[in-house]
């Protein structure tokens, strides 16, 4: 087998795969409609339609139908793009940080902090993901802000194995071994010479992370543990649509659209930015 | 690469017991977790109009009234004895409500796995063949959508499309109404097609990590030197990949089902939770919603078990069936 070509090494003079650009174009455009909701969304997502409007088809008046309450569905689709984005997001951070905090720890500290470290990831990793977010989603009245939380405290054990593997041999390379050899102080070497570069491994790590976040999130909305009513939420829209699959099915199906559009958008980011930034260890297509 | 452990036995029992005791530091978590959050179980059980004293002899009744330390010695000694209390919403034995939600959950992942594993046969395979070709970028295509599905909502579809509108399929449970009146055929047929829609949304949504898999495995089998010389022989090209690929290279596909098994856990709370199969996973979530502390308990408990035996007997399933494989408690995870 051929080695890829790693003479002109940097990502910059790397093409971009298809796959990549697809999945930039989708979350950019998401991104666009989140901050620009105000201004793109035909109608405000909380108004309340008169009878006649109340669970209207998808028509001339509302492209998407409206609900039972008659508010306008695409206004609330446009809207729900930024509950999506900002939990999936910003529980993404919480997570990598935690992770990122943690293996860095146990891949250079004392050993006996690493044993400990990684007793503590198994343990958390002993749940299936979803039994540990409904029992700390049980802990509190839902808010924003707990799921988040959540979601970041069940997220944190992949990225910290992957991040100690990687510090791991970081630690070993000449460059570290030589600032340590220099005198420079552990911490130091951690910040100025592991750190930089954990990171492409780090935000690949994350970029694929925020679908199955945004998806954890919407699952939850749907069970009515999530996001409450005036807040709009995709997986809300669903669980709302449910009790009209059969007088409304638009109710349900557009939302789900937008949960997988979104979701196929920051797999194929991530993806692609692992091909791009290490040929090597994607090899084409490979998941 | 590391050598294989001189005692496999011994290797075992290290790792059984490791994995002991990680359930027990588990177990204990949730316990505190779940006593110290907010809400209580009173709160669903008990109304406005009854006296302090009721209410008092309920959490006496309950066992609420000790302190926390003294709550949790009575628990480990009542685990420890296989006694799991009585449900507070349902006033019976954990123990009687898990037997009947265990096998319906085994129902759904087991046959769940099985349609997974066909599947990702099927498409594993013609991603190897048909490397580079239209075909194999369809399948890629058509695994990232639904992989990216969210599983509830693809199963609400299903209900919509199978069962709303063409009729072919139950909108949810696991038996018709009319169920215990029916021969055993007419009641096995009938569970079989409650079964279809969310098997359908459990293998469908996971196969294709599993076919990727096994067509990265197929691809290093199929470069290998017993390959070129069965094809120098002339064995035909068909039963090269079916005889001499396929088995070696499903091996590291099976002794991932323990891996798997988080997953399919986790996907058949959601399945559950859409089309109301009486399972764990429902279980689960109707005892969190009501602060059903000792079927919490439970149901946690059984799931964390499971995974962890999963991983036990992954690690094992290699050191048993490919001796190449590095050896050591901490493979694999580095």
């Amino acid at each position: 087998m051929m080695p890829p070509d790693l003479g002109r090494s940097g990502p910059w003079n790397r093409r971009p795969d298809a796959n990549l650009l697809a999945g930039v174009v989708i979350c950019l455009l998401l991104v666009v409609l989140a901050v620009l909701a105000p201004w793109l969304a035909p109608r405000d997502p909380g108004v309340l339609g008169g009878a006649a409007e109340r669970l209207a088809p998808p028509g001339a008046g509302h492209w998407l139908g409206t609900d039972v309450l008659g508010r306008d569905v695409l206004s609330r689709l446009i809207y729900g793009s930024r509950v999506s984005l900002l939990i999936g997001w910003l529980s993404v951070l919480v997570a990598v940080l935690l992770g990122t905090v943690v293996g860095m720890a146990a891949g250079l500290g004392p050993g006996w902090l690493d044993r400990v470290l990684m007793v503590l990831t198994d343990a958390f990793m002993a749940f299936p993901r979803i039994f540990l977010i409904l029992l700390l989603v049980s802990l509190s009245a839902p808010s924003v802000g707990l799921i988040i939380l959540v979601l970041g405290l069940s997220g944190w054990m992949p990225v910290a194995r992957l991040v100690r593997s990687e510090a791991l041999s970081l630690r070993e390379r000449e460059f570290v071994l030589a600032a340590r050899g220099l005198g420079m102080p552990p911490w130091l070497v951690a910040w100025r010479h592991i750190l930089p570069n954990l990171l492409p491994t780090v935000i690949v790590a994350a970029t694929l992370r925020v679908g199955g976040a945004i998806l954890a999130e919407s699952f939850l909305s749907f069970l009515g543990l999530g996001v409450q009513d005036p807040v709009v939420s995709w997986g809300l829209m669903i669980q709302q649509g449910r009790q009209h699959l059969l007088d409304g099915w638009w109710l349900a199906t557009f939302p789900g659209l937008a949960i997988t559009l979104t979701v196929i958008g920051y797999n194929l980011l991530g993806d692609g930015l692992r091909n791009w930034l290490d040929p090597r260890t994607g090899g084409g297509r490979n998941g | 690469m590391r050598r294989r452990p001189d005692n496999l036995t011994l290797w075992f029992l290290r790792r059984a017991a490791a994995a002991a005791l990680l359930l027990w530091l588990l177990m204990s978590a949730v316990f505190w977790v779940v006593r110290l959050a907010p809400g209580n179980p009173l709160d669903q059980m008990t109304s406005e109009g009854m006296s302090a004293r009721d209410r008092q002899l309920m959490r006496a009744k309950l066992g609420l009234d000790e302190p926390v330390g003294i709550q949790y010695l009575h628990w480990t000694e009542a685990v420890l004895r296989g006694d799991w209390g009585d449900s507070i919403s349902q006033h019976r034995p954990v123990r009687r409500i898990l037997a009947e939600a265990v096998p319906a959950t085994l129902l759904l992942t087991v046959s769940a796995y099985l349609l997974h594993l066909v599947l990702a046969l099927l498409a594993g395979v013609a991603m190897a063949v048909y490397r580079g070709r239209p075909l194999e970028r369809w399948l890629n295509v058509a695994g990232l959508i639904l992989y990216s599905l969210p599983s509830f909502w693809f199963g609400l579809m299903l209900i919509l499309l199978g069962g709303v509108k063409l009729g072919w399929f139950p909108l949810g449970g696991m038996h018709s109404p009319d169920a215990a009146f029916m021969g055993s055929v007419a009641y096995a047929l009938d569970t079989l097609r409650h079964l279809v829609l969310p098997v359908g949304v459990l293998a469908l949504g996971s196969y294709m990590g599993t076919a990727r898999f096994l067509r990265t495995s197929l691809e290093d089998v199929l470069g290998q030197d017993y390959i070129l010389a069965a094809r120098a022989r002339g064995v035909p090209e068909g039963r090269i990949l079916l005889h001499h690929a396929l088995r070696n290279a499903l091996l590291p596909v099976v002794t991932q089902i323990g891996l798997h098994l988080p997953f399919l856990l986790g996907g058949a709370v959601v399945v559950e939770a859409v089309f109301g199969w009486p399972g764990m996973g429902r279980l689960t979530i109707e005892a969190i919603w009501s602060r059903d502390y000792p079927l919490v308990m439970a149901t946690t408990f059984l799931a964390a078990l499971l995974v962890v035996t999963g991983s036990l007997l992954a690690d094992l399933a290699y050191q048993l069936l490919d001796p190449r494989i590095r050896m050591s408690s901490r493979a694999g995870r580095t």
